[in-house]
């Protein structure tokens, strides 16, 4: 049966944007079997999700794009096929987005302002993007500096969600030296809840498995210490990495052609940064679930991670000194010879002195003295 | 301050300390060691003693006749603790890697297991060396803070290392960092603390064989 068949359809929901559209039930539903499987729900919860998403208002959605590349943009609405993600992201009601939106000039401003004016305490604020307190002027929207938007409209919102690695931890442009003053979402909104949804992009289904939990039960998920939603970033790449038996065993690939690399062993030794990677590659994949990195044959690279530009040369094995090289022995070797010397020097001229100091005992201080 | 800042912070800038630190602290100990000099010995060797000095440092390393039977704590325990740790430091993959990265010397590695088998065995070993120690009255007056400090610089870098191969208990980022951490701390140690017998030891041995051959004793 077609939604629109159904009479409990109430106007303005999500319910009722599927039923225009013509998605069956059976497809939703589907759907929404993935989605309470991706956010670790029990799978008796999928129909009382597909309940609660139908009848839902449809959220309004502002989103803000600060120091960013589009690179979330991009991995958030590209799909090959029209998928059921694409969908419910139609079906929320995607207020601003200077990338997307039609509109442009005073009249996308002004969609901004109305949005969050109409739903003032309601509407979902999406941001993708560090912000940069150096200077006002480094970014800025119709004039207003990211952070002057950022405030404004963190005030209204009933929940925040920082997309991408940038936005919730820096990201590249917090990267050393960090020539913006690059901050996170959360080192200046400190009143509001924020989900954070790192990646560099995040995995499309993540953010929507994000919303579609925001939309269900009009609460945030369960987050981490790093504000992450726990059923996405609860385990690393490597836990459940297919070349996981191989690093077991200690069959690593050395190079990115060698025997070993085409035979799929691990690529630790290659810089692989799956063992401290929090995220959900691996299971949910990429492009539709058709491959993620590793597979590909490249380490991954810790994309979703805190400060992961500076985390070490990309190429090196996680056991791997930083920065450490020979010189630095060598100078320390020398400092040591230096030290050395004066020690040496030192104790020499105490021992000379103790000589020089010395005196013989003669024979007549021998003598005994007859009282 | 999350566990990746750390790791970065363990293999990164203290890495670099503390191995400046110790191969700065080796090479002045090392200088100090032989800058103090000994009195040339003007007396005649009691015997002709050639090669004492060189006797000593391997025969140091064999029990005398009816120790082992005496003290088969401290040799066997000794033993294998003292294998086990060079089997993990020196023939570990990772460890050579690193070794490699920094000198571009390298040599081949030990299949992880054996390493892993050698890891547990030495473990196993410094807790009955300790136990040993504490229940033995003479050991026992013989120790110092000194020494349990260097056990324990000792013992943490083994139990973090197996337990980060492992991914046991802590998540890995962390009992990584941790291991490092560990490494960083003994490599500070190390030329500062008996730990240094790792360099001395035989220079001291030699020195010993020598002198007790030219006066004429067994060493
Ligand atoms: S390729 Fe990376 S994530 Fe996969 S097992 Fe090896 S180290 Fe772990």
């Amino acid at each position: 049966m077609k939604l629109a068949e159904k009479p409990d359809i109430l106007p303005g929901t999500v319910g009722e944007g599927l039923a225009q559209r013509g998605i069956c039930r059976r497809e939703f539903l589907q759907f929404c079997t993935a989605l309470t499987a991706l956010l670790a729900l029990p799978p008796t919860m999928t129909v009382a999700m597909a309940e609660a998403i139908s009848k839902a208002r449809r959220q309004s959605v502002i989103w803000l794009s600060f120091q960013e590349c589009t690179g979330c943009t991009e991995s958030i609405t590209r799909s090959h096929t029209p998928t059921l993600e694409n969908l419910i992201f139609d079906l929320i009601s995607l207020d601003y987005h200077h990338t997307l939106q039609a509109a442009s000039g005073e009249a996308a401003e002004h969609a901004r302002e109305l949005a969050m004016k109409d739903n003032f305490g309601k509407y979902l604020l999406i941001v993708d993007g560090a912000i940069p307190m150096g200077n006002p002027g480094f970014s800025t929207i119709a004039g207003i500096s990211n952070y002057d938007m950022l405030m404004e409209a963190a005030k209204g919102a009933a929940a925040i969600v920082a997309v991408g690695t940038c936005a919730t931890f820096g990201g590249i442009p917090k990267a050393d030296p960090n020539p913006t003053g690059a901050v996170a979402v959360s080192d200046i909104i400190k009143d509001k809840p924020i989900i954070n949804v790192p990646g560099c992009p995040p995995i499309p289904v993540v953010m929507t498995g994000v919303l579609a939990h925001f939309l269900t039960f009009g609460s945030i998920p369960e987050l981490d210490s790093l504000g992450r939603p726990k059923s996405f970033y609860g385990e690393t790449i490597h836990d459940h990495c297919y070349r996981r038996p191989f690093y077991d065993q200690g069959k690593f690939a050395q190079t990115f052609d060698d025997d070993a690399a085409r035979q799929g062993w691990c690529l630790f030794k290659l810089g692989c940064k799956g063992p401290v990677t929090y995220n959900v590659c691996a299971t949910t994949k990429w492009n539709d679930g058709t491959s993620f990195p590793i597979q590909s044959g490249h380490g991954c690279i810790g994309c979703s991670e805190p400060n992961f530009w500076d985390a070490g040369p990309l190429y090196e094995a996680l056991s791997m000194p930083i920065s450490a090289t020979a010189s630095m022995l060598g100078t320390a070797a020398a400092v040591g010879t230096a030290a050395g010397a004066a020690i040496t020097w030192h104790n020499r001229s105490t021992k000379a002195a103790a000589k020089a100091a010395h005196e013989k005992v003669t024979v007549q201080e021998l003598i005994r003295e007859d009282k | 301050m999350n566990h990746l800042h750390l790791l970065t912070f363990a293999r990164g800038s203290a890495l670099n300390w503390a191995l400046m630190l110790c191969v700065a602290g080796i090479v002045l100990r090392l200088f100090e060691i032989f800058g103090l000099g000994r009195k040339t010995d003007l007396a005649k060797p009691r015997i002709n003693s050639p090669g004492s000095g060189w006797h000593t440092i391997f025969s140091r390393s064999l029990p005398p006749q009816g120790m082992l039977k005496r003290e088969p704590v401290t040799y066997i325990g000794g033993y294998v603790f003292h294998l086990g740790l060079l089997t993990a430091i020196l023939f570990f993959a990772p460890h050579i890697e690193l070794i490699r990265s920094m000198t571009r010397l390298g040599w081949p590695s030990l299949p992880s297991p054996l390493v892993d088998a050698s890891v547990v065995a030495s473990i196993i070993a410094l807790g009955v060396l300790l136990a040993h120690r504490l229940n033995n009255p003479v050991k026992r007056l013989l120790s110092g803070l000194c020494d349990y400090l260097a056990w324990t610089a000792t013992l943490l870098p083994l139990l973090t290392g197996y337990m980060a191969y492992h991914h046991l208990f802590i998540e890995y980022t962390l009992m990584l960092a941790l291991h490092i951490f560990s490494v960083d701390l003994l490599l500070v140690l190390l030329p500062f603390t008996k730990l240094f017998h790792t360099f001395s030891v035989f220079i001291s041995r030699w020195y010993n064989g020598d002198i007790f051959g030219r006066k004429g004793v067994a060493s």
